[in-house]
């Protein structure tokens, strides 16, 4: 099949070797385990068991609130302790709801039946089934699997892609996955290809991971509608939107759904996911994490249970060592900086890196924009970086958004090449955190302005029916007055 | 664990920055350099260094009374670099007071009043050149054949000094015009081209700068291989260059076969005049010069355009920095109207609806392909 | 030279009366803007501009001597509607996060004095019962803090929760 090409685009050194053959390890089960209600785009999951209940592996902890959320599950055995609030995996250090979990050592399953044939299904069935496991994407934006599913199937999309580009450096867990457990993978497109009502499937790799190419293309030998293709890697192949346009020349319209294209992209893990929630009824519980950078000591890929700490996973891989100059959980070039090791491991947790100065490529101050073009060059969207960080800089907030802030990723191809050293996805992360506060604000406006008025119009109210009954109390004492003056 | 809470992603860099830059284009200019100091000996020198210690100067004086770091932006190389190409672009033999204020202007007025590195919307060099152009014209006129250094017509060090700083009859009496300046005088004298051009200009001395002209200019050769390995060391990007000199010898070219006596044949034009060094070394300025590919290119099509103009019907022989500085005032525009396209967008960046046959033939095509 | 001096002086007279007599015709009443503006402001009158109510804040605004942000519970949304309004450019104010009232529990007696006062009805609580403050309703104005005879109500910065959470701006060192 030919393969077209998307513009711009960086080569950071992958720095895959690592951890890309390590073999997969499962995580001693941690003491306890913290479970964010908010691990996916949506609404964050609603708590539907109490401190001190006694939880099964698998059991349900809190619901799906509306649409777009997703489920979450017990990631073992053990008793809830807390319902409360806890350091998120975030760079803002606040706070998430969380759900702590002390395990029992036992790993109890939840009593379940053992589920039907998915392919026995129907299509709906089978994306409910999929949300139902709390599934999402394991890929980066952690939207909930089944709406994508759903949603996919009305648009008619023809194509599933199957995401096994991991263009990010360091990360290798999917690689592993690949290269491991390639049936399960290849059995879990297959669930959702009957969940799309789709015929065929691209299974898309760089070709900086050869063995899972092979792993995967013996995996599907036997199916005529998966095809296994190798693709020259240059970061971010592995961007949804670039994926699509590697694959099929086509673009996304700016403001559209990637369906609108015809293909549907899908994360390996999340197709692992579907198997094993499918074949065998399990929710997503566990999830696999590399372990990397310079300041770990022994790099590893980690099967580990959601909930487990940051921690835990970095002192079984033999601790970080003192120049260790950035946290990250993801890859270097998109990951969030943690702000400390006690944070948990969610659905979206790729990777946990501990990266040396040298690594973190910093040490320089930002100096002057030179408009030497160079982000120009590299941006895969096609934006002008060094403008939108020149208008977000003078807070310029209808010019930045007219130049297209919305369209920009953030994957960081801007700011890798930049020869000042300028914080170009800072900026923009600021510009849209501020037209972000700006919209909340009118809204509160508005809102505010609807409560003075109605305050106002129920004094008014209160007045005139104060002024009512008095003019009736004058009409009747008018009316005794003349009655009596009648009377006399 | 010394961690940085609040420094974003990315965490990753490609290693390039702003002093490696201009530490690479100052290295492509060094072969020219040499050269243009070989030809022209002691007073040469003296003119480089004047010019780029009144630059330094200028420069570090100004971020001082704004309040920035002095050191990081002497380090950045930038005032260097608009030094070099300013001396490059004197006469060799010029006054000392020629190098200080056209150094002083181009640092001064030409880049830190606009609000310094990268702000400028003038190439400061050629913006210093085009000041002492026409306040000095003699001085910025006085051309000189080629005096090899250390050889016996060339002046020694004191007499360089001499030339320099103060006043000396050998500069006198070796004054010449550069090819293109004689051609222009007796162009306007009607004479034919095939009279004039024997005498005074051969193609092969001109390639390797047997020609007088200002110090940089002299050398296409080696003007073009410093530029070739800007290029291959991606400092540069070739849709200026190739624009710049694809216009001159279009033309060039297309003029030259419509009357040969009239206009200069592209090979002269391309080889004299400074032009090279104005491809790649100062048309290609990154502050003044649009950002996208479009641009550049429309940008290299107009400086080239404009130099063959104003050399061959303009009121000066040599039009490279007129060109570059009045490119300069169209960047802004070019920026605005050529952008690339962006992705799911149009042209006119209105968001771009796939057509139904575009998703049919990317369905078609790998319709029926099995797995490999 | 005479005719020089005495086109260009008749020249001079010309326009200036053509433009008196534009500024007499074209005159916006005065008036309408002022209505205007006081549609904008919240019209609470609580005084936190420093000016005699929002009229007072109106009239300044018109003559220049106070700037578009100048009303704390209006934030930045009205002061960028009155600098569009007012052909104003507003400086990059160090505008911290919003002011918002917040009722300490341990000091509220139930007066109900503050709920009576506030004018987007943000404050809950029956008389003899402790009081609340829905921060979502609440525009920092500032009336109830006046009225509170424990003084239990104050003005606090609204903590950032996740939802609200962005990347400050990067600042850049030596530039």
């Amino acid at each position: 099949m030919r393969l077209h090409t998307f513009r711009g685009g960086v080569h950071p050194p992958s720095q895959k070797h690592l951890s890309a053959d390590r073999s997969i390890e499962v995580l001693p089960l941690p003491p306890r385990l913290y479970i964010p209600l908010q691990q996916h785009a949506g609404a964050p999951a609603l708590p539907v068991v109490t401190v001190g209940q006694k939880v099964a592996k698998g059991e349900l902890l809190a619901r799906e609130h509306g649409v777009t959320s997703a489920p979450l599950h017990a990631p073992s055995s053990g008793t809830v302790t807390a319902i409360g609030d806890f350091t998120a995996p975030h760079a803002s250090g606040l706070p998430l709801p969380t759900i702590v979990l002390d395990t029992d050592g036992e790993e109890r399953w939840v009593e379940s039946e053992p589920p039907p044939d998915p392919f026995s299904r129907t299509p709906e069935e089978v994306a409910r089934q999929v949300g139902a496991a709390g599934i999402v994407g394991m890929g980066g934006a952690n939207f909930p699997a089944s709406v994508k599913l759903s949603k996919a199937r009305q648009a008619g999309v023809h194509t599933l892609v199957v995401n096994g580009a991991e263009c990010e450096p360091y990360v290798t867990c999917d690689d592993r996955l690949m290269r491991e457990r390639a049936t399960e993978i290849v059995d879990g497109a297959a669930i959702m290809l009957h969940a799309l009502q789709a015929p065929r499937a691209l299974i898309a790799i760089e070709d900086n991971k050869p063995e899972a190419v092979q792993a995967m293309r013996d995996a599907c030998q036997n199916d005529a509608r998966m095809t296994v293709l190798s693709l020259p890697s240059r970061y971010p192949a592995g961007s949804a939107k670039q994926l699509i346009q590697l694959l099929s020349g086509l673009e996304t319209p700016s403001g559209g759904r990637g369906t609108d294209t015809g293909l549907l992209v899908h994360n390996v893990g999340t197709a692992y996911s579907v198997h094993r929630a499918l074949r065998y009824g399990q929710p997503l519980i566990s999830r696999i994490v590399t372990v990397s950078g310079g300041a770990v000591a022994e790099p590893r890929n980690l099967e580990v249970p959601l909930g487990a700490l940051a921690v835990d996973l970095l002192n079984y891989c033999g601790g970080v060592s003192k120049d260790c100059a950035r946290l990250l959980m993801g890859g270097p070039m998109m990951g969030q900086p943690l702000p400390g090791v006690e944070v948990p491991v969610i659905k979206g947790t790729n990777g946990i890196l501990a990266l040396t100065a040298a690594e973190a490529g910093e040490a320089q101050p930002a100096s002057p924009c030179i408009r030497c073009g160079r982000c120009v060059e590299a941006c895969p969207m096609g934006l002008l970086p060094l403008e939108l960080s020149k208008r977000a800089r003078s807070e310029d907030w209808s010019g930045i958004q007219a130049l297209g802030l919305s369209d920009c990723m953030s994957c960081g191809s801007c700011a890798y090449v930049c020869p000042s050293h300028i914080p170009l996805p800072q900026y923009f992360a600021f510009a849209r955190g501020k037209l972000a506060e700006q919209r909340r604000e009118e809204r509160k406006s508005a809102h505010i302005r609807e409560l003075m008025e109605q305050r106002q119009a129920r004094f008014a109210r209160a007045e005139q029916a104060k002024a009512e009954a008095a003019a009736k109390r004058q009409a009747a004492k008018k009316q005794r007055a003349v009655v009596m003056e009648e009377e006399d | 664990m010394n961690i940085n809470p609040v420094a974003g992603a990315p965490h990753a860099h490609d290693g390039d920055s702003v002093s490696r830059l201009m530490g690479l284009v100052l290295l492509a200019l060094l072969p020219a350099v040499l050269y243009g100091v070989v030809l022209f000996g002691w007073p040469a020198v003296n003119l480089l260094i004047v010019t780029l210690i009144v630059c330094l100067l200028c420069e570090a004086g100004c971020l001082w009374l704004a309040g920035r770091s002095v050191r990081l932006g002497l380090m950045d190389g930038t005032a260097l670099l608009t030094g070099v190409l300013l001396a490059l672009s004197l006469p060799p033999w010029a006054p000392w007071w020629i190098g200080a204020v056209g150094g002083g202007f181009a640092i001064i007025v030409g880049k830190q009043v606009f609000g310094g590195t990268g702000q400028n919307v003038f190439n400061p060099a050629m913006l210093a050149r085009v000041m002492l152009l026409v306040s000095f014209p003699v001085e910025m006129t006085t051309w000189l054949e080629p005096h090899p250094w250390l050889s016996g017509s060339a002046p020694g060090f004191l007499e360089g000094l001499l030339i320099t700083f103060g006043h000396s009859e050998i500069a006198d009496g070796v004054t010449g015009a550069t090819i293109l300046g004689y051609a222009r005088t007796e162009l306007v004298m009607n004479h034919a081209l095939s009279q004039i051009l024997p005498e005074h200009y051969h193609t092969g001395f001109a390639a390797i700068g047997w020609t007088g002209g200002s110090l940089g200019e002299t050398s296409a050769i080696l003007v073009l291989m410093g530029g070739l390995w800007l290029l291959w060391r991606k400092a540069i990007t070739w849709y200026i260059p190739v624009a710049m000199l694809g216009a001159v010898l279009v033309l060039a070219s297309g003029f030259h076969w419509l009357n040969a006596e009239r206009f200069a044949d592209p090979v002269l034009h391309v080889l004299s005049g400074g032009l090279m060094l104005g491809a790649f070394f100062i048309a290609t300025d990154p502050v003044t010069s649009p950002v996208s590919r479009g641009g550049q290119i429309v940008f290299g099509i107009g400086c080239g355009a404009l130099v063959y103009i104003i050399r061959t019907w303009g009121g000066y022989p040599e039009g490279v920095a007129f060109a570059v500085v009045l490119m300069n005032a169209a960047t802004p525009l070019v920026d605005h109207y050529l952008r690339p396209r962006a992705y799911g967008r149009t042209w006119s960046g209105q968001s771009r609806p796939i057509s139904e046959r575009a998703k049919h033939a990317a369905m078609g095509r790998d319709a029926g392909s099995g797995s490999r | 030279m005479i005719a020089a001096i005495t086109t260009l002086t008749s020249l001079g007279l010309l326009s200036g009366l053509l433009l008196s007599l534009a500024a007499r015709l074209f005159q916006t009443p005065g008036n309408a803007l002022r209505e205007e503006i006081m549609e904008l402001l919240p019209g609470v009158n609580c005084g936190q501009c420093g000016y005699p109510g929002c009229g007072g804040a109106a009239d300044a605004l018109i003559a220049g001597a106070a700037s578009p942000a100048l009303c704390p519970p209006g934030g930045s949304v009205l002061a960028r509607t009155l600098a569009a309004k007012l052909g104003r450019t507003l400086e990059s104010a160090a505008d911290g996060p919003p002011l918002l009232a917040q009722i300490d529990e341990s000091r509220c007696i139930g007066c109900a004095h503050c709920g009576k006062r506030c004018p987007t009805d943000a404050i809950i609580g029956a008389p003899k019962q402790i009081h609340a403050v829905f921060q979502e309703a609440c525009m920092g104005c500032g009336l109830c803090v006046e009225v509170c005879p424990t003084e239990c109500l104050q003005l606090h910065p609204q903590t950032p929760t996740f939802a609200t959470w962005y990347w400050p701006k990067p600042m850049l060192a030596g530039v």
